[in-house]
């Protein structure tokens, strides 16, 4: 891949310029923080700016990019466990254990009846 | 004994053993790390109420930088060797290990302010989380200056019997600490500033 020095060179002005990218969505991250965006958005925006982020140190510095199929192949079912792991809280909105349930009370005639 | 694969790629994987250990390492650590992002939304989705704005973000915004500062002295360092300047990466290697240290000694100085304040993991569940999830991307950053360590002292070694297996070796902590960095990219803004 990294053959000769010329391309090391050239794969080191990468490292660099992707560095300062890096430094330059942090600074954004902190900046958006500020401007007080209602809370949903402010999520949105500060997960997409750290997948932007994320994406850039896997695929330069971590040489995603040009990588073998074994470590795709390893990712990928990765990737699918990953997703299951974060679906698990939306499923705790199916899971009925512990809510508390409600007894209709009787009707007023039926429990006077009752009484006597 | 002598390991096969070690510099040269086995013929079905394509891959020398070493960079599919770690690829298999980091997997399981994704999953670790994933699990506990996964109980950060459960609890954050249950809680009546969450602390906003209790850590100090000019601080996490240091470390942030600190550590992006890291990954790129390490990446350097690989290069380095790459292009058979040894004390190149040397250099890189110990910033890297010093930069891990000052993460270490700012994470330090948060801790104990919470702590003086009586502001332990079972103070709340919002500090409960942060102190699992900091505390363990902690010790993972304590487990890759080890590593560092090792390879500035004794470890070093190597480059002068083998130095394709030295580089091979460099990478793959390199790919440990990308992760580790990585790990914190996602950590800041969900723990303080979300």
């Amino acid at each position: 891949m990294h053959s000769d020095a010329a391309s090391i060179k050239q794969s080191i002005r990468t490292y660099l310029m992707i560095g300062v990218a890096l430094l330059v969505f942090t600074g954004i991250t902190v900046a958006a923080n500020l401007v007080h965006l209602p809370v949903h958005w402010a999520i949105v925006a500060a997960l997409i700016i750290a997948s932007i982020k994320a994406s850039m140190v896997a695929m330069v510095f971590m040489h995603l990019s040009h990588e073998k199929q074994w470590i795709y192949g390893s990712l990928v079912l990765t990737a699918a466990f990953f997703i299951v792991l974060m679906s698990v809280p939306a499923f705790t909105g199916l899971d009925s254990i512990g809510t508390p349930v409600h007894v209709k009370k009787a009707a007023p005639a039926a429990a006077g009846h009752q009484g006597h | 004994m002598n390991i096969p694969y070690t510099v040269e790629e086995r013929p079905d994987t394509g891959l020398a053993n070493g960079k599919l250990g770690i690829w298999l390492f980091l997997a399981s650590e994704v999953m670790l790390f994933g699990a506990l992002f996964s109980s950060y939304i459960i609890l954050r989705h249950g809680s009546v109420e969450w602390p906003q704005g209790s850590l100090s973000v000019p601080l996490g915004a240091v470390n942030t930088v600190i550590l992006i500062s890291s990954s790129v002295t390490m990446v350097m360092a690989w290069a380095s060797l790459k292009l058979h300047d040894f004390p190149k990466h040397r250099l890189y290697l110990i910033a890297t290990f010093v930069l891990a240290g000052i993460f270490l000694v700012n994470k330090y100085f948060e801790y104990a302010e919470h702590l003086a304040h009586g502001e332990g993991p079972s103070h709340s569940t919002f500090l409960a989380i942060y102190f699992t999830l900091t505390g363990l991307h902690g010790l993972h950053i304590v487990g890759g200056m080890i590593v560092m360590l090792y390879f500035i002292g004794p470890g070093a070694k190597l480059w002068q019997r083998n130095p394709e297996q030295f580089t091979n070796r460099i990478e793959y902590t390199g790919l440990y600490w990308h992760f580790v960095d990585l790990v914190w990219i996602f950590l800041f803004p969900i723990l303080y500033l979300l």
